[in-house]
């Protein structure tokens, strides 16, 4: 009997990945927090794909932060970044601190959600951008079905940010949409110091669907501004104090 | 300046004959002021008048000067710009208006714009070319604009004048004692005819939308176009796309000809009820991909009413600067220059909804959080370096256009609040960092000479972080109110 060879085992296994939709052709891109990456099939944030990020209340504090997740994963790729909203509530300055400069940003202020959506697709199709962030309350599955085709095929990344005003959009961020992932993110109490003052933000980062993966919780610390998040001191088990303590002879 | 020119200051008319009386044919500002109207004896004005600069009417040369103006709005403002003699323009702007960021923007911008050139314009925008011609004339402002249906609320209470009938049809109606529109639409139709002929009850259709009228719009000389006729009428929306795909291949042939590329197109379609739709394009860098200006034109397909049938095509560079070859390479990777690549993605995206809702946010030198970015058209290549924006301070991620008031329980002068209520809710702050003081720019704006604002950044016990700020140092009325706001939103 043919023994077989382990580098055809690995390039099989890959193939079954690519088929499975657990492993993108277009590669992945790790957020360089090893407990995150290791959850993620492909070791992070698969390229050529959509990827959901909602805050827990849908329109205040943690859409904010949302939207500040969205900036530090764009941030992280080498290009123009698209960034359709309907309101312009966004705040360059504190987005340029997450590493996302000026110079790297078209801002697209379209009227209705619709057309926010469609010119999402229409840059997701273009593959002039690296990356693609739309704001909307609702995405159906069709809308994201096409916008989750159109990343694969140019090997754009597409981030949609859900925020909403009522209660019902809670619910809608229930229903099942084509995106590979799905984020759920809220704003903690930050890393104490040992002054008066406010410490580096905490987020409790919730990973609710993953194409090929397990769904996971982590707590982690906000974008900095070289746009990598950490790991929150709990996880890691270690006192909170030394870990600060580390933190800032580190910085 | 011509060495006869009038003084600018004094009355000025132009005088010009009606049968054998001479009589003044138009009035400027200050001899309108002085009692002088157009169609008074000329005799007369000069007894009113001392130090009249008289000139003659040159029907012509304003017949010619109107032409002018009409081929510079075709080539700014809408594909579709007719002459409306004497005084006016007319122009269908359906399929034009989402370039220039919507109807009212589009009316502010040509009256700015024919204010720069020395033309003091009135404008309106209205279903029909009767309504706006006579809103534009008679109507309340400068520049109206009239929901659709709402147009039979306004046009009734105009003067006869506004119907667009001859000068002494509109005497005989005022001697009957007809005086606005509303009276004269109310009245059975027959008699006015049998007296007056068909002209008013033509023109009172046309007001109202109930007879079409077609346009017969200029063309600009010395352009590259080229047009399509049908034997049969075509109206299906596939058929449309594939002469738009045609149309486009012939003209990118003649713009590469001249070694031109287009910045705006114009496609007409001209229907079988004489009507022209129109739909124009407009493209941030010259551009002769056909596939490309294709797709353009094909997006706004869906705006064009085909009616009974289309049965002539025309399509027109109104737009064209000189293109020449560029070397390209298999090299350049998508995403690495901001201009090229983006270009095609720019046009589509402001072909779609505006080019002004597209745009990039450049640093402005401005402490003040709502002055701190400009925007940029998204090609520009300028300074677009966050070096002026502050790295040490954090800034949140969202910002509220407006700042909203708050209520705080707090200390004075210096500490942040220890509690806030925002929008209805009760916020317990435990930690909190600041002030950070910015001061009113009172070399730009006279008011903020000794404005004061204290920011702070404040993390609630549910763990939320906002930015607040108070009006004044605290101490004193004259830096600001004391009153706490709401700016903005960290994650």
């Amino acid at each position: 009997m043919l023994k077989p060879v382990p580098s055809d085992l690995a390039h099989l296994r890959q193939h079954i990945a690519t088929l499975d939709g657990s492993l993108h052709a277009s590669g992945a891109l790790p957020f360089g927090v090893d407990a995150i990456d290791r959850h993620l099939p492909g070791g992070g944030l698969a390229l050529g794909a959509v990827h959901e990020i909602a805050g827990r209340d849908g329109g205040g504090v943690d859409a904010a932060a949302a939207a500040l997740f969205a900036a530090g994963i764009a941030a992280r790729t080498h290009g123009q970044i698209l960034w359709c909203v309907t309101q312009s509530d966004l705040f360059a300055p504190g987005l340029a601190q997450v590493g996302l400069t000026p110079d790297r940003v078209i801002y697209v202020e379209a009227r209705d959600e619709k057309s926010v959506l469609a010119c999402c697709e229409e840059g997701l199709r273009h593959g002039g951008v690296t990356a693609v962030v739309g704001e909307v309350a609702k995405l159906s599955m069709m809308v994201s079905r096409r916008l989750q085709l159109a990343a694969e095929a140019f090997g754009t990344l597409g981030l949609i940010v859900r925020r909403w005003k009522q209660e019902r959009g809670a619910a809608d961020y229930g229903q099942p949409t084509a995106a590979t992932t799905r984020w759920r993110i809220s704003a903690t109490p930050s890393a104490p110091l040992p002054v008066a003052g406010i410490g580096r933000a905490r987020w409790h980062l919730e990973l609710l669907r993953c194409k090929g993966g397990h769904s996971a919780e982590f707590d982690v610390e906000a974008c900095d501004g070289k746009t990598c998040l950490a790991l929150a001191a709990p996880l890691v088990h270690r006192p909170a104090q030394a870990s600060d303590a580390q933190l800032r002879a580190a910085s | 300046m011509h060495s006869c020119a009038p003084p600018p200051e004094g009355p000025l008319i132009l005088k010009g004959t009606d049968g054998r009386r001479r009589v003044v044919v138009a009035v400027d500002r200050a001899a309108r002021q002085a009692g002088l109207y157009p169609g008074m004896a000329l005799t007369k004005a000069q007894a009113l008048v001392a130090g009249l600069a008289i000139h003659d009417a040159d029907p012509k040369a304003d017949r010619d000067g109107l032409e002018r103006l009409a081929q510079w709005a075709l080539r700014t403002f809408s594909p579709l710009v007719a002459v409306d003699p004497p005084d006016g323009l007319v122009m269908d702007v359906t399929g034009a208006a989402h370039l220039k960021g919507g109807e009212a923007a589009l009316l502010d911008g040509l009256i700015q714009a024919l204010a720069a050139q020395g033309i003091e314009a009135r404008a309106a925008l209205a279903g029909t070319w009767g309504a706006a011609h006579a809103l534009a004339r008679f109507g309340p402002g400068s520049s109206v604009i009239t929901a659709p249906g709402e147009e039979d609320k306004c046009l009734p209470g105009l003067p006869i004048a506004a119907l667009r009938l001859p000068g002494d049809t509109v005497h005989s109606l005022s001697l009957l004692g007809f005086q606005i529109v509303g009276d004269l639409a109310a009245q059975p139709r027959a008699p006015l005819v049998h007296r007056f002929g068909p002209d008013i009850a033509r023109r009172l259709d046309q007001l109202f939308g109930r007879l079409n009228e077609p346009l017969d719009p200029v063309h600009l000389p010395d352009i590259t176009e080229v047009t399509r006729v049908f034997a049969e009428p075509i109206g299906a929306p596939e058929t449309l796309a594939r002469y738009t795909g045609k149309l486009t291949a012939q003209i990118c042939d003649r713009l590469d000809s001249k070694n031109l590329g287009a910045t705006q197109l114009d496609l007409m379609f001209h229907r079988v009820d004489n009507r022209i739709e129109a739909v124009r394009i407009g493209m941030a860098r010259p551009v002769r991909d056909a596939a490309r200006l294709t797709r353009l034109l094909c997006d706004r397909l869906e705006t064009v009413d085909p009616g009974f049938g289309v049965e002539r095509m025309r399509l027109v560079a109104t737009g064209a600067e000189p293109l020449a070859l560029a070397q390209s390479s298999t090299l350049d990777t998508p995403g690495d220059t901001a201009g090229a690549g983006l270009s095609s993605l720019i046009d589509t995206l402001s072909n779609r909804i505006g080019a002004e809702r597209i745009y990039r946010l450049s640093p402005a030198e401005s402490d003040v959080p709502e002055r701190c970015a400009h925007r940029l058209s998204p090609l520009a290549i300028e300074n677009t370096q966050a070096d002026i924006w502050p790295q040490h301070w954090p800034r949140p991620v969202r910002l509220f256009a407006r700042p909203e008031p708050i209520t705080t329980l707090g200390l004075l002068p210096d500490y942040p609040p220890r509690a806030f209520t925002w929008r209805g809710a009760r916020h317990q702050v435990i930690a909190a960092d600041g002030p950070e003081r910015i001061f009113g720019e009172w070399w730009k704006r006279d008011p903020e000479i000794h404005a004061v604002r204290d920011y702070f950044r404040v993390e609630t016990e549910a763990g939320a972080r906002y930015w607040l700020f108070r009006s004044g140092d605290g101490e004193g009325h004259r830096t600001g109110t004391r009153g706490w706001f709401m700016h903005g939103v960290f994650a």
